[in-house]
């Protein structure tokens, strides 16, 4: 597993998408941070940047999850995988993994850093802001493993990350298109799927262990059904 | 010697199509051991069963007396695998990428020293530090083989090692294969007749999903059933000289294949496998003052000897039927 992060983390950087990644992260982030905040005067929220940044995740998760299982389908390069000493488990979570730390460490590290502006002029609520923080962290975590998943599917890394672009867009909106639903199973249901709901227990500064194991769960489920496709494509690759 | 590979009644399906249909065979330690069928016959499935890429339908794969399906890591450390294309990570360099395979096969050998052997072996030393992409074909391969001889497998698979590349690297992988195959046993797989007579052990010929001969590569010509076929170029009256060829005992066929501008023609003479016709032509020649010009085996191609075997499989299985 050790062997498949680090491979993977060394590419995101031999490669533009880490820079990329990194640069559309931090200027996107950090002007937002600016609207909601600096420039929002008195209405400054915090909890308000972190539920729009949500929206960033759009754009930025598709580009660390869209290469990682389909370019090695691609290039053929499964079979080396496949073939090798370790558990298909090992692969989909080395490539989890290297995802999470590239998406958690920027994010993380520039949580941290506008923390400082926000403790020099005002009095932040720093455990609705870890709140915040930890929230954010894991709805990144669970669309990770999504991007992952549709990555296993498709060899082509402009279908896996459309794909993923959508996935995200459905999660995230899911929960608007509820109040033109007139059944109520339906609208039920659709609740069910919604990312924002769960979020906004953490964004309310409240810790609800039923979304943290929502958000687990949802990584685990998704990172499971990776592994399935790939034990899949030894029964009927052809 | 002891078995190193046993495959028993092996089946892969899909859907209604066998790819491989009931395989068995059996390699013994040390061996060097060649597929040898046309694209399609179930060559590279049959290895990627073995290597656990592939699941098979029902059978059984054992490598050491482990079976692959309930000891899947032990088997897959002890096979070192080269598909039939390497699986290379082009953005990488030679070392990265080798050492990236160190890690995966989580060996335990002193890893600069082990790198370094084996890039001597492999004679890839001088483009250690050069991305992959931006290798030639025939050194893309030597560090597809380089990857698969990383932590010393005791069973090396080979799917179509040099396919696509020029005579002069053809004869350095083919040497380098049989210096591998001094201490380890080797599959390898080709549509080359003469790639296997020059590298491996034994042949195993497969077509359409099945084993349809299992020979010592010394024996495989006096096996399959077929004709010696020479081309000689005589010079004399053709018409006569063709007439003459004919009346000579074992020959069974003869004909004039290229009539040339001094006089001369070269005839395409068959005789029955187990008699050499060469003396009692040269004789004769002698005797009636025809020269021979030039005189060679012309051997039979993968095509004849496929057909003669599919043929005698056939036929076979039609005998069992009646």
């Amino acid at each position: 597993m050790l062997a498949i992060f680090k491979r993977e983390m060394r590419s995101y950087f031999t490669s533009p998408v880490g820079y990329m990644f990194c640069a559309i992260f931090f200027a996107v982030s950090g002007f937002l941070f600016m609207l909601n905040t600096v420039q929002a005067g008195e209405n400054a929220n915090y909890a308000g940047y972190f539920s729009i940044i949500l929206f960033l995740f759009i754009v930025i998760i598709p580009l660390l999850t869209m290469k990682l299982v389909s370019e090695e389908t691609k290039m053929k390069t499964d079979q080396l995988l496949m073939t090798a000493p370790i558990t298909l488990a090992d692969i989909v979570f080395g490539k989890y993994l290297a995802a999470l730390t590239m998406f958690g460490g920027s994010f993380i590290v520039s949580s941290a850093i506008y923390y400082i502006p926000l403790a020099m002029y005002g009095t932040p609520n720093l455990a609705l802001y870890i709140g915040c923080v930890l929230g954010v962290f894991l709805v990144g975590s669970a669309f990770i493993s999504i991007g992952i998943f549709i990555s296993s599917l498709t060899e082509n890394q402009f279908i896996s990350a459309f794909g993923t672009i959508g996935a995200i867009i459905f999660l995230l909106f899911v929960s608007s298109l509820n109040s033109y639903i007139n059944n109520e199973a339906v609208r039920n249901f659709l609740s069910g799927l919604s990312i924002t709901s769960r979020y906004s227990y953490f964004s309310y500064g409240l810790f609800s262990y039923d979304s943290l194991i929502y958000f687990i769960s949802l990584s685990a489920v998704f990172l499971f059904l990776t592994i399935r496709v790939f034990e899949k494509r030894r029964w009927s690759k052809s | 010697m002891n078995t190193m590979i046993k495959v028993e009644h092996l089946i892969k399906q899909y859907g209604e199509r066998y790819a491989v249909n009931d395989i068995s065979f059996e390699v013994k330690k040390g061996e060097i051991v060649g597929f040898l069928g046309p694209n399609g016959a179930g060559k590279s499935t049959t290895m990627n069963i073995l290597t656990g890429y592939l699941s098979s339908t029902s059978g059984k794969a054992m490598v050491d007396g482990l079976d692959i399906l309930e000891h899947p890591l032990a088997v897959k450390k002890k096979i070192g695998f080269l598909p039939e294309t390497p699986p290379l990570y082009l953005e990488m360099t030679v070392r990265e990428y080798l050492y990236f395979i160190y890690d995966l096969k989580k060996c335990t050998l002193n890893r600069r020293a082990h790198i370094e052997e084996v890039c001597r072996v492999v004679k890839i030393e001088d483009t250690l530090d050069r991305m992959i992409k931006n290798l030639s074909k025939g050194y893309r391969q030597r560090v597809g083989i380089a990857g698969a001889i990383i932590g010393n497998p005791e069973v090396i698979i080979f799917d179509e090692p040099t396919n696509g590349l020029d005579p002069k690297q053809i004869i350095d992988i083919r040497n380098l294969i049989r210096e591998l195959g001094k201490e380890r046993t080797i599959i390898l797989s080709t549509h080359i007749l003469s790639e296997v007579k020059a590298v491996c052990d034994r042949i195993l010929i497969i077509n359409e999903g099945k084993i349809v001969a299992d020979e010592l590569t010394e024996n495989i010509e006096g096996a399959l059933r077929g004709n010696r076929r020479i081309a000689i170029r005589i010079e004399g009256p053709s018409a006569t000289v063709l007439s003459a060829l004919k009346k000579i005992p074992g020959v069974i066929y003869a004909e004039i294949s290229v009539a040339h501008e001094d006089g001369s023609a070269t005839f395409i003479v068959e005789s029955k496998n187990e008699i050499d016709v060469r003396k009692p032509i040269f004789y004769m020649l002698a005797q009636r003052s025809w020269p021979i010009l030039s005189l060679e085996f012309t051997g039979a191609n993968l095509e004849d000897i496929f057909i003669s075997v599919v043929d005698e499989a056939e036929e076979a299985a039609e005998h069992k039927k009646a």
